[in-house]
């Protein structure tokens, strides 16, 4: 009788983290990353953006944010080094940067977003 | 598997070449489907410095906005953002195959259910943007 | 339209050759006439010793298949006509040990369709005059997944197989769900422990091309990410309840 995989554990992150990315990465990047820095459209301002921040509400959305975006990062990412870059026989060192590098960014996020000054 | 006998010496093994995925177009979209993880990353880390800025002060911030607007990190953000797109348009296409929904003992078309994902990322990016930008 | 066409087929005696080497071969190009018609004129008329499998003819038996121009098919049901004015790369197919000419060893795959327990599993049989009564909307939930004619197509078609052997593969999961799905069926827990492992279910990455190539419509990498998730809820229940509550 076999053992059955905990993998199932990590898909559910990766699929979590997938539709969390496809819904709410892209408005972020084009906001944030692009609309407001090139003056496309009038930005809220320090002080707005600040109060936003400082809401528990926001602070649990960025922590979901930032988080489940890099389990699925790290999910995929593992695959294709297996599968791309064929060097699967590294599968110990491939797991413990990609979910550990998850494991990290959510710590960076929660520190950052633990209490804002 | 067949082991070599006095009629059948040996099987020929290809190994499948390092550039696999570069011998189709549809595995060479699939391999930019996965890299497209890697821009989803990035996206992370540009938030993770965006809320380090803000925590920082006004001037902190402000010198974030500044690197936003270097031309590199202005190139590298607009690739990301076609990627992080490209990651969203196929996530919704493939959820229909992975959910066989029956109603009335036939299955539903594949856009009924990527038709409601679209629709909600539409939703939801006209809410945060409303939000960030009501002011 | 020209009337001859130029095949290149993959010749490959063990017996004598290091490794594969491709031949080429005039035939006669008519309209209605498939891959699998040219390759019967090579070894009718021009060379004899060109071995390769077929028996149908008509896309049902699953033994033709091939990789033609690069892409996995059932020769049989691909028109040379569509190649004009070629010439027509004819290979055995990929991720297969190739044991002559167009002849690959598919072995692994019975190994691997033998693991998915492919046969209606009773924990409670049923007296011989009892029938297993099934309805159309029963018999419609697991259907598209039993058209499946082994043909392999899928096998050569998905990148995950050929870089690990290990990797069950399209055909075999799609025929474990066929009968996960079968009203008739209760042996779902029983191919579910062999089936969720690493190199079950959890090694394929969606790439898709298994369907794409199958001749038969079976959606295999559809039925692959349902059965992902149908074993994700098990695991989940099984972290609610114990194990021996099902």
């Amino acid at each position: 009788m076999h053992k059955r995989s905990n993998e199932p554990f990590l898909w559910m992150l990766f699929s979590a983290g997938g539709v969390v990315s496809a819904m709410l990465l892209p408005i972020h990047l084009l906001l944030f990353g692009l609309a407001l820095p090139l003056g496309w459209l009038d930005g809220p301002g320090y002080d707005r953006l600040l109060a936003i921040l400082r809401h528990p509400v926001t602070r649990v959305y960025l922590l979901v944010l930032c988080s489940l975006p890099l389990f699925h990062w790290a999910h995929r990412f593992r695959f294709t080094l297996y599968d791309g870059l064929q060097i699967k026989h590294l599968n110990e060192l491939i797991n413990i940067f990609c979910y550990g590098g998850a494991v990290l960014g959510t710590g960076v996020a929660a520190y950052l977003l633990w209490n804002i000054p | 598997m067949i082991n070599p006998t006095e009629y059948l010496p040996k099987s020929y093994r290809a190994r499948l070449s390092t550039y696999w995925w570069l011998t189709s177009w549809a595995y060479l979209k699939f391999i930019l489907r996965e890299g497209s993880a890697v821009f989803v990353a990035w996206a992370v880390i540009v938030t993770l410095l965006q809320i380090h800025a803000l925590r920082g002060g006004p001037e902190d911030y402000a010198e974030f906005q500044n690197w936003l607007r270097n031309p590199v990190v202005l190139a590298v953000n607009v690739v990301s953002l076609l990627f992080i797109i490209f990651h969203a348009v196929t996530w919704f296409n493939l959820a229909p195959k992975a959910m066989a929904v029956r109603v009335g003992g036939k299955r539903l078309p594949n856009l009924a259910i990527s038709g409601p994902n679209y629709v909600a990322w539409a939703v939801i990016s006209a809410a945060v943007a409303w939000i960030v930008l009501r002011g | 339209m020209a009337n001859r066409i130029t095949l290149e087929v993959t010749r490959y005696n063990p017996a004598h050759d290091e490794k594969p080497k491709f031949e080429s071969y005039e035939v006669p190009l008519r309209k209605e006439w498939v891959v699998l018609d040219a390759l019967n004129y090579i070894k009718d008329h021009l060379d004899g010793s060109l071995t390769f499998r077929w028996s149908c003819r008509m896309g049902v038996c699953g033994s033709c298949g091939m990789t033609v121009n690069g892409v996995p098919k059932l020769t049989c049901a691909t028109f040379l006509s569509d190649y004009a004015p070629g010439p027509v790369r004819v290979e055995p197919m990929k991720n297969f040990p190739v044991l002559r000419d167009l002849v690959v060893d598919t072995s692994d795959f019975l190994v691997k369709l033998a693991k998915s327990k492919p046969w209606i599993i009773r924990k409670v049989e049923k007296p011989l005059d009892e029938e297993y009564l099934q309805t159309p909307e029963q018999l419609d939930a697991y259907k598209q997944f039993s058209m499946c004619i082994n043909c392999m197509l899928c096998y050569a078609a998905c990148p995950v197989y050929g870089l690990d052997p290990l990797f069950s593969g399209p055909a075999a999961i799609a025929l474990a769900q066929r009968y996960n799905l079968d009203s008739r069926d209760q042996g779902a827990s029983e191919r579910m422990d062999i089936l969720s492992q690493h190199d079950g279910i959890w090694g394929c990455t969606f790439v898709g091309e298994c369907t794409e190539v199958c001749p038969k419509k079976v959606d295999p990498a559809g039925a692959i990410q349902q059965y992902k998730l149908t074993a994700t809820m098990e695991w989940v229940k099984s972290l609610v309840l114990p194990r021996g509550a099902e």
